[in-house]
């Protein structure tokens, strides 16, 4: 059954905070990876790769550079849930 | 069924076994720290450190190149060994950094460390070159081609790099990494795990070729990356490949004394160490830290300083894995001389 947005937005929290140490409160949908976050291109890599198990989705190389925002991320893995 | 109508060939054999006897390295005589490489790249010590683990990467001067770097480090193997240059037949050297396309670096260095008249080649297989060219001369000694070895990683990097670049440069050194390889009592070389794919080609690579630099279409062609598909391959995918190796190899992880991967990024080494689940009895080598990224010498540039620090790992094995432009990738455990 496909995870809610809720769901994923928190699981994704949980696998940044693991990666960056940033509080899961701090991660929220309009949050940039980059900007808010202050998450560099290999911890992002990192953080797709572990969302792509968690979730069991794909997240193709290409793809990573549109999720600029957290809102971004979820988006597309509720996407590919489907 | 056809009788044979030709005399029998005589068809080579060599020793059962095969191991590396000695390291050699030679570096660059600069040490560049962050502060020199961040102005036109509008970044930070802090910045590089906390994406790379880099503090200093050494350079080779303006006058010295691929060729000296490796004849220093080969030389050193060879003396380390204690193995008379003369009963070298076969020279091997992994480079991107040749002067020219041709001669070869190695008939050049096989001839300066007393090699001569060895059989010498190059060959590029970018920063898993070394553990291809492992995988060469020991097949290479147990099929009776050759008797002595020398393997030799080298590279000037430093004159492929673009000081603008964000992606490689700043992460690049000059050096060269040396191993004598031959025959053993004992298995010192395992089964070599190693391929490639083209497919992702243009993910490491030139900026242009030297006849478009030639014909005015280019700049000086440089190094670029694309750093995160690079990260994933080189962390996810290169740890598929170790694990591949250690089972080739009959051993465990906790078999090993010491992991050697190619000296691409501290967070490439760290996280492959996180995926391969390493016990805290491996000793992990980290000389990307004041040497840099020197693609096809890194790993024996590596193996040499972790001996020098830990003499105790000597008689250990060493999971050694080289991934790079091509995409190419190479994984050995040797046992550590």
């Amino acid at each position: 059954m496909a995870l809610s947005n809720d769901e994923i937005l928190a699981g994704l929290a949980e696998l940044i905070t693991d990666e960056t140490g940033i509080a899961a409160e701090e991660v929220a949908l309009e949050k940039s990876f980059t900007d808010d976050l202050d998450i560099d291109s290999i911890s992002m890599m990192t953080i797709v790769v572990n969302a792509e198990e968690k979730f069991g989705v794909t997240i193709p190389d290409d793809e990573v550079k549109n999720l600029k925002t957290v809102g971004d991320a979820v988006t597309f893995i509720t996407n590919a849930q489907d | 069924m056809t009788a044979t109508t030709h005399p029998a060939l005589r068809q080579s054999k060599g020793p059962a076994h095969t191991r590396i006897l000695a390291y050699g390295a030679a570096r660059g005589e600069l040490a560049v720290d962050n502060d020199a490489l961040v102005g036109p790249i509008d970044s930070s010590d802090e910045w590089i450190q906390q994406r790379t683990g880099i503090i200093t990467r050494m350079r080779a001067e303006h006058d010295t190149n691929a060729i000296d770097l490796a004849i220093a480090a080969g030389a050193e193997a060879i003396a380390t060994a204690g193995i008379d240059p003369a009963l070298i037949d076969l020279v091997i050297v992994a480079t991107i950094s040749n002067p020219s396309q041709t001669p070869s670096v190695a008939a050049i260095v096989s001839d300066r460390v007393g090699a001569n008249p060895a059989a010498a080649y190059d060959i590029n297989a970018a920063c898993a070159g070394y553990a291809y060219a492992v995988a060469q001369a020991d097949a290479l000694i147990r099929g009776g081609a050759a008797t002595y070895a020398l393997v030799i990683g080298t590279e000037k990097l430093s004159d492929i790099v673009d000081p603008t670049d964000r992606s490689i440069s700043f992460l690049l050194g000059d050096g060269a990494g040396a191993a004598l390889i031959g025959p053993s009592e004992f298995p010192g070389i395992s089964t070599t795990v190693w391929g490639s794919d083209g497919s992702k080609s243009d993910t490491i690579g030139m900026t242009g070729t030297l006849t478009q630099f030639r014909d005015g279409e280019t700049e000086w062609p440089t190094l670029r990356q694309e750093g995160q598909t690079v990260f994933r391959w080189a962390v996810w995918e290169m740890a598929k490949v170790a694990k591949r190796a250690l089972e080739e190899a009959g051993v465990e992880a906790s078999d090993l004394a010491a992991f050697i991967p190619h000296q691409a990024n501290m967070r490439i080494i760290d996280q492959f160490a996180k995926q391969l689940k390493l016990p805290d009895t491996v000793k992990i080598a980290r000389d990307i830290e004041t040497t840099g990224n020197t693609s096809a010498a890194s790993i024996p540039l590596a193996s040499h300083r972790l001996l020098k620090e830990n003499p105790e790992l000597s008689g250990g094995l060493a999971l050694q894995i080289g991934f790079g432009a091509g995409l190419v990738f190479g994984a050995q455990v040797v046992v550590l001389p």
